[in-house]
């Protein structure tokens, strides 16, 4: 059994159907590429893996865990991390304290252990900071872990956001447009961190992304999405030489 | 009607009628005495909603092209009852002139304070503008008092010896409706008709549209930003102006804090019909008013605030955006 | 080594926080003895720990979980009123000591209790609407208590919200709170020394809660509720904290203020009161702890401090208001400000920038 099953999957906005009969199958430690033009439904998809929207049709399993329309805060428990095209990081808050709060489901201690200041807040704590710290370094950014999030240039405000999802222990981890406004050189050593976030972790990672490049290059199965259905499916190889998708892209029929 | 019966008094006269057909007239014309009594409420109730229906245009316009809580909306309507009663009251001038003077100053005042004390700040924290406009509250609250001091002044009627606006006599005189419920109701309409014209149907109000739906988008299209704001402040100043003369010559104790309760109120009407929306604004005020006078009547006098408070808090559970908001979705 | 820098820096402020209220006591405390404290400052005493607990507790939904209350006096109201109950009925007949621990333990649970009342509903809303919904939670609560009869006699407790006469009370019955006239004869307990203890009390309790694992999730819903929720925050949990924490320090607040007069109003906890608390969070620096201290007390006194121009100084209050709220966040005044502070600087001592210019 594969560790994403999506069956069937739909949601309609009033008359519009964005996203209809998508199906995804997604393998424990592979590398998933969702492209497609804009306006196109990615993201869409990515909002109902997560929870943010609710489908109105079809099925997500997890792990053997029917995940459909669970609520953001319990799908993360369950294992699918995410970052946001728009990147959303808490902006008032340390880098450090950015991983921090999503390791809230990982280490865990009471409110009162927190305001009384038990042996165990500490303890919990110290435990906190190191994780945090050992994640940021993945990313190169545990020089800056006292910074404010907002004060990162952007592109570290990228990493940030995808160490901040790491730090939930998932089992999927969603990208989206990770290499957005990245120049190439970012881009590739990017390509590189995503690789062996992948090995270091043995997660799935699904990516959202319009850098053919950086797609085709690391990828190893790719779903082609246009007006919400999915129009292609295969190796990076057969995508680019798919009519279908070349049309999609290229605005024909 | 001669006088108001009570429940025991309508007792008391049917065991003393020597007829039983007696008795039943008495019960009748208890009923229509109370049914016409339910009917002048409500008609007070219109009567006071389209005054917070004016003034929650104010509220409503400003929210929707500045997305601020403009809290001094209340205190203009107090400023601008002064000038009316000053000049109407004591210098005995027409009631229009008075009126129109005081919509002027009012313009003034409202583009004024938009232009010192908002202006700097549209860029700041909502809640940065918020306390700002707090302070413009406190402000023309303390220049009233220290201008007129806080002695409540007894505010005369601007439609009382009108030769145009009479009062209704309806049902043979037992329904009675003031010429200041009329004058009100009727002013609300034509307020609201005009300012939907204008809205619809001119550039300027084209120009408040599109600000209102995205400044930034708006400014690129060539429309002047600060004027849309600042012709949305003269606008909403000029008819809390209007709103202020109605409003006293109803209720006719002006004091400098006259503005803010009717102020708060407008806000919660405002919010009510759906905040940004001018019918629901006029929805909003109006339903305000209907339900404050008739659970004033049969409710509870003292109780009757919270009673409007707690319908507000309903209607926005079960409908956040209010009666006729519209729904903003975040982008994710 | 980050960790440890910053574990000193949150631990260090938080101790000057400390040291300035401690501070600021002992100060007190020394021109009390020197005879020095005027009488209207030294009545001013209580009331300042009360607004300082009330702006700290603001703060927390403010400026931690960002959410505008506009109605944080009404949670002061029934704590107030709930805590001076138990005083008045209790008075006599325990220890004070006891009566007055209990007074603040039932004025700070029944306000939390209204916070959750009132929280679950209406945390589901946001921005101006979770602040017109406050609003008018608090002026429901004034109006109730304002035409609240309450009383007990032989037959037991009597409630009417029309007037004393509906309560069918026996006239040697004893009347507790009497409408609009609220609580009457109430004996003063409040003191400063109480005053400050609990003033400690709530900031140990904000301070710890803020820097701990849960304030840290509900810091996180301010900046980003969207990230937060795909971080694994359950959004409703944290929110809740947050709010019946803020409104359980209100009402604490609440019976302080209430227990320092012999006589409660419900009138008092108005809408201005809430704007009032508002303005020291936000005058104090929204989400700065020590700022809401320091404005709550200053401003607390600065009308006191006024009283020789008395007639102008709500009219000073209310300009200094808009001053210092267009020149600390208007973006082109700061930008401004700034542009003159760095000339200023580099004019006194030419930095590395102004010799690359050069």
């Amino acid at each position: 059994m594969a560790l994403l099953e999506v069956s069937n999957l739909g949601i309609a906005f009033g008359g519009l159907q964005a996203v209809a009969q998508l199906d995804l199958k997604i393998e424990k430690g592979h590398l998933y590429g969702l492209i497609g033009p804009n306006g196109a439904g990615k993201t869409t998809v990515f909002n109902m893996l997560t929870g943010v929207y609710t489908p109105t049709e079809g099925n997500i399993v997890l792990d053997g865990k029917d995940i459909t329309g669970k609520s953001p805060d319990l799908i993360s428990k369950a294992g699918v991390a995410r970052t946001f095209q728009n990147i959303r990081l808490f902006n008032d808050m340390s880098v450090l304290d950015n991983v921090k709060v999503a390791l809230h489901n990982q280490i865990r201690y009471s409110m009162w252990t927190g305001i009384l200041r038990l042996p165990a807040y500490r303890e919990k704590e110290h435990e906190m900071d190191r994780e945090a710290l050992r994640l940021l370094k993945i990313f190169d950014l545990d020089k800056e872990a006292s910074l404010k999030a907002s004060q990162l240039p952007y592109g570290k405000q990228r990493k940030l956001e995808i160490a901040r999802a790491l730090a939930t222990n998932p089992k999927l981890l969603l990208l989206d447009e990770p290499a957005a406004g990245m120049n190439p050189n970012e881009t590739a050593e990017l390509m590189n961190t995503v690789r062996s976030v992948r090995d270091q972790f043995g997660i799935a990672i699904l990516l959202i992304e319009h850098d053919m490049n950086f797609v085709m290059g690391i990828c190893e199965e790719i779903t082609v999405l246009d007006y919400g259905r999915v129009i292609a499916h295969g190796d990076g190889k057969s995508i680019r030489n798919n009519p279908k998708v070349i049309a999609a892209y290229l605005g024909g029929d | 009607m001669d006088k108001i019966l009570s429940a025991s008094d309508v007792y008391d006269r049917m065991m003393s009628c020597p007829h039983y057909s007696g008795a039943v007239a008495i019960v009748l014309r208890f009923e229509v005495y109370y049914r016409m009594q339910f009917l002048s409420y409500l008609i007070n109730g219109i009567s006071l909603g389209s005054v917070y229906a004016l003034i929650a245009l104010g509220y409503t316009m400003v929210y929707g092209i500045a997305k601020m809580l403009n809290f001094a909306h209340g205190d203009v309507i107090m400023i601008g009852s002064y000038v009316v009663f000053f000049t109407f009251g004591s210098f005995g001038w027409n009631p229009a002139v008075a009126i129109i003077l005081s919509m002027i100053v009012c313009t003034v005042l409202g583009v004024l304070v938009e232009r010192v004390a908002y202006r700097p700040l549209r860029e700041a924290p909502s809640l940065a503008v918020l306390i700002t406009a707090i302070g413009v509250s406190y402000l023309l609250q303390q220049v009233a008092q220290l201008l007129w001091t806080s002695n409540p002044k007894s505010f005369p009627s601007v439609v009382a010896n009108s030769s145009i606006f009479k009062p209704l006599q309806l049902f043979n005189g037992q329904l009675t409706i003031s010429a200041e419920t009329i004058v009100t109701i009727l002013a609300c309409i034509v307020i609201m008709v005009a300012l939907l014209y204008f809205i619809n149907h001119t550039p300027a109000g084209h120009a408040m549209q599109a600000v209102s739906e995205d400044r930034g988008a708006a400014q690129l299209m060539g429309v002047n930003v600060n004027a849309t704001i600042s012709l949305t402040f003269a606008i909403g100043s000029a008819l809390a102006a209007v709103a202020g003369a109605l409003l006293c010559s109803s209720y006719p104790t002006l004091q400098p804090t006259t503005g803010a309760m009717p102020g708060i109120k407008a806000f919660v009407a405002a919010v009510f019909g759906g905040i940004g929306s001018i019918p629901g604004a006029f929805l909003g005020g109006v339903l305000l008013g209907v339900i404050e006078n008739l659970s004033k009547a049969y409710i509870s006098t003292q109780l009757s605030d919270a009673i409007v408070f707690l319908v507000l808090i309903v209607v926005l559970l079960v409908k956040p955006t209010g009666l006729l908001g519209k729904k903003v979705n975040v982008k994710v | 080594m980050f960790r440890l820098k910053n574990m000193r820096k949150s631990t260090k402020s938080n101790l000057v926080t400390f040291g300035i209220v401690i501070g600021f006591y002992i100060v007190i405390q020394i021109l009390s003895a020197l005879g020095l404290l005027t009488s209207s400052l030294s009545g001013q005493l209580v009331p300042i720990c009360s607004y300082v607990i009330l702006a700290v507790s603001l703060n927390l939904t403010v400026g931690i979980l960002g959410e505008l209350s506009l109605g944080h006096a009404g949670f002061m109201s029934v704590g107030a009123f709930s805590g001076t109950i138990v005083w008045t009925t209790l008075y006599g007949q325990v220890p004070n000591w006891l009566g007055l621990l209990l007074s603040f333990v039932v004025g700070g649970v029944v306000a939390g209790l209204f916070g959750f009342i009132v929280g679950v509903p209406v945390l589901r809303l946001s921005g101006d609407y979770l602040a017109i919904v406050t609003l008018a939670f608090g002026e429901i609560i004034k109006n109730v208590m304002n035409a609240c009869y309450l009383g007990y006699d032989s037959t037991g407790l009597h409630l009417s919200f029309k007037d004393a006469a509906s309560m069918n009370m026996d006239p040697t019955g004893t009347m507790i709170i009497n409408g609009a006239m609220g609580i009457t004869g109430i004996k003063k307990a409040s003191t400063f020394t109480i005053g400050i203890v609990l003033v400690i009390l709530t900031l140990l309790v904000i301070l710890n809660l803020i820097n701990s694992r849960a304030g840290r999730a509900i810091e996180s819903i301010r900046d980003n509720e969207i990230a937060a929720r795909s971080v694994g925050i359950n959004i409703t949990k944290y929110k809740l904290m947050a709010f019946i924490t803020s409104a359980v320090f209100a009402g604490i607040a609440g019976v302080l203020y209430s227990l320092n007069y012999s006589s409660l109003v419900a009138k008092k906890f108005d809408y201005n009161t809430s704007i009032l608390i508002l303005v020291f969070v936000v005058l104090g620096g929204i989400g700065n702890i020590r700022g809401s201290v320091i404005a709550a007390a200053l401003l607390t006194v600065l009308p006191e401090l006024l009283r020789a121009v008395n007639d102008y100084r709500m009219l000073i209050y209310a300009i200094v208001l808009i001053v210092v709220m267009i020149f600390s966040q208007s973006p082109q005044v700061v930008a401004w400000r700034k542009r003159i502070l760095d000339g200023i600087r580099s004019r006194m001592k030419p930095g590395p920038k102004a010799k690359e210019v050069q």
